[in-house]
């Protein structure tokens, strides 16, 4: 070849070079493609252009004549080219269905004043309210029936409650392992005790979630004896152990990257392996330990099946571990089936899928930062 | 395939309710044994999405566990022009189960609206033993719980408390461990728990669900399961096999997967 460099001397890796780069960036493309996708549809409940009252205003089909076209198109959400498509018999039979709907509103309801308040306004949806029959104001997710309640603070509550205890769980069994397998164990024992760990990813979640409502979830109330068979202390375990192979993987591979000369000047100085162990590699390796707990992190806020299955899924707003609880992903798993296509509820699932993403975009930016500034400060020490 | 392939087939697809999965099964299965000709798809997913299925036509016969909602009769008119057809297929009596241990026999409406409301928490206000209330119920997206809400409920918010289980099998499942637990479902899957009789009114006659107290309407917590078809893609095939399921031979095998029949008075 001499001196000719570049792709003008070997095509072929020209060509499977770009080919990488196409696969990269459709990566890249796809993840926009699908959050332009779910925000689009979250998007007109961030724009404030959806009324989800209970009671709205009824044109009567009788007078389906003297309504002006354009009125008439508005109110039956139609656009330009459907409505010029339609015979009056069709804007008829869609006048009485809206009739219809307005006559199944039980009578008590049509006087409530909840019946006319819109759900969907961003204050129902982050502040309290006191809704009929309440006795003071509260946080209400509670989406299907006559007024459908919006409101996300306990599934937010909830998410984070579930994700912080699996963490809770996950972080000081998997760092306590990573050290031991990558600084303490003896090698024949490690080359067994690492792929074992590691074996955990593979176990389905669907798995780890029956195991916590059969078996877990009986153990646990039989010791603690609180009411709630399954609740966020049971899904908290059952997120941990699908985060435990991530967080450990990560963190013994960048506590195995720490020089070894760092700890071999240690020993030689008298320190006893545990002390090197502590003092020395766990703090080297904390840039890596920082992003296997955002890692984790990530993990359990996304993680359906565990805690769809093992928290009770109920909507309470509390604090407590022992009581029931509900978290974002599995209320878009349960109830995106149900939802009406376009319709309030629908778009409220598009909206905590969006929430989850920037949720996780955030944990992951300030993550970032966190690492970075450790690297700083460690190759300023070096 | 598209729709012509279907149709040139003879292939009917039967999309929606969770509920109604199982006896769609059945269905289908006795009716192409006797029907070499003609071969039925049955999947589940949920009310909702069988009805997002009619609409968009990728589906022939829609089950639901409830009526359609005014929305989503204005959707598929949009698209179709056209109503769709709504046949009643069989009876449900929503049961009212708890744990085999507890000493509660009956409940009235009243009181089953302010347990699951969160008036009554305690088992001690129902003539029961001194413990907590732990209330089960259905995810939101199952017409059940659409159905329990809106008649015993009156339209009135769950307890927040109320935990909410994916299908009546968890739910009785979660009812058999759970002393102080109660929960409720279809008609079909009452075992391992107990179920309560229901009256109407406090200190009513309380009424077991079965066949005839359904019937007569004397139960108060029974409803109507469904079949919708699109007017403008019927065909003689689905028409004829709706018709063999609202026949003798069709309602026999609804009464085998626990269900009513459909009274013999409607046509």
């Amino acid at each position: 070849m001499g001196l000719r460099r570049g792709h003008r001397a070997r095509p072929g890796e020209w060509i499977i070079e770009k080919l990488i780069q196409a696969v990269g960036l459709s990566t890249i493309g796809l993840m926009v493609l699908i959050l332009v996708f779910v925000g689009r549809e979250a998007l007109p409940v961030l724009m404030g252009r959806i009324n989800t009252a209970l009671v709205q205003p009824i044109l009567p089909s009788k007078e389906i004549d003297s309504i002006p076209r354009d009125a008439l198109r508005s109110y039956l959400e139609l656009s330009r080219s459907q409505f010029e498509g339609m015979d009056r018999e069709t804007l008829m039979a869609m006048m009485e269905a809206r009739e219809e709907g307005f006559r199944d509103i039980p009578e008590s309801f049509r006087a409530d004043p909840d019946a006319t308040v819109n759900t969907a306004d961003w204050r129902r949806l982050l502040l309290p309210r006191q809704w009929t029959g309440y006795s003071r104001p509260e946080f209400v997710w509670q989406p299907v029936g006559t007024i459908h309640k919006y409101n996300l603070v306990p599934l937010l509550v909830g998410s984070l409650k579930v994700t912080l205890m699996g963490l809770l769980f996950a972080v000081p069994l998997s760092l306590g392992a990573a050290l031991y397998v990558s600084q303490l164990a003896p090698v024949r024992f490690r080359e067994w005790i690492k792929p074992m760990i590691e074996l955990l990813a593979g176990i389905p979640s669907v798995v780890l979630g029956v195991f916590c409502l059969l078996v877990l979830s009986g153990v646990l109330q039989s010791f603690f004896g609180y009411q709630f068979r399954l609740n966020a202390l049971v899904a908290g375990i059952g997120l941990g152990l699908t985060a435990v192979p991530l967080i450990f993987t990560i963190a013994e591979d960048s506590f195995t990257s720490v020089p070894r000369g760092y700890v071999q000047a240690s020993l030689s100085l008298g320190a006893s392996p545990w002390q090197a162990a502590w003092q020395i590699v766990l703090p080297s390796a904390m840039p890596g330990v920082v992003a296997a707990m955002i890692l984790g992190f990530g993990r359990c806020l996304g993680e359906t099946m565990v805690v769809l299955m093992a928290s009770g899924n109920a909507s309470m707003l509390s604090w407590s571990l022992f009581d029931s609880t509900r978290s974002m992903t599995a209320t878009i798993a349960a109830e995106m089936a149900e939802a009406v296509s376009g319709g309030g509820h629908y778009r409220m699932l598009f909206l905590l899928g969006t929430l989850l993403f920037a949720i996780s975009f955030v944990t992951h930016l300030i993550g970032d930062q966190i690492v970075r500034r450790l690297r700083r400060r460690l190759g300023g020490m070096a | 395939m598209g729709l012509l392939g279907r149709l040139l087939a003879g292939e009917i697809t039967v999309k929606g309710s969770d509920t109604l999965v199982v006896l769609a099964q059945r269905w289908a299965e006795t009716y192409m044994a006797g029907h070499p000709g003609t071969r039925i798809q049955v999947t589940g997913g949920g009310t909702g999405t069988g009805f997002a299925a009619l609409q968009n036509q990728t589906t022939d016969i829609c089950t639901a566990s409830r009526r359609m909602k005014a929305r989503e009769l204005e959707t598929c008119i949009r698209t179709f022009r056209k109503r769709p057809a709504e046949h009643a297929v069989a009876m449900d009596g929503l049961s009212v189960y708890v744990n085999p241990s507890n000493p509660v026999r009956e409940l009235s409406l009243e009181d089953l609206r302010e347990v699951f409301t969160g008036r009554i928490t305690n088992w001690r206000d129902l003539g029961g033993a001194d413990a907590p209330i732990t209330l089960y119920s259905r995810e939101s997206s199952s017409g059940t719980y659409e159905f329990f809400k809106d008649r015993v409920l009156s339209g009135r918010d769950f307890a927040p408390t109320t935990q909410t289980l994916q299908g009546t099998a968890q739910v009785i499942q979660a009812v058999g461990q759970d002393r102080q637990g109660i929960g409720y479902g279809g008609a079909a899957y009452g075992s391992g728990t107990k179920t309560l009789g229901i009256a109407r009114t406090r200190g009513g006659m309380a009424v077991e669900p079965n066949e005839k107290t359904v019937h007569s309407g004397e139960y108060p917590v029974s409803r109507y399961l469904y079949c919708y078809v699109n007017p403008s893609t019927d065909r003689p095939e689905i028409t004829d096999f709706l018709g063999w399921i609202r026949g003798p031979e069709g309602q026999s095998l609804v009464r085998d997967v626990g269900y009513y029949p459909l009274p013999v008075r409607r046509d």
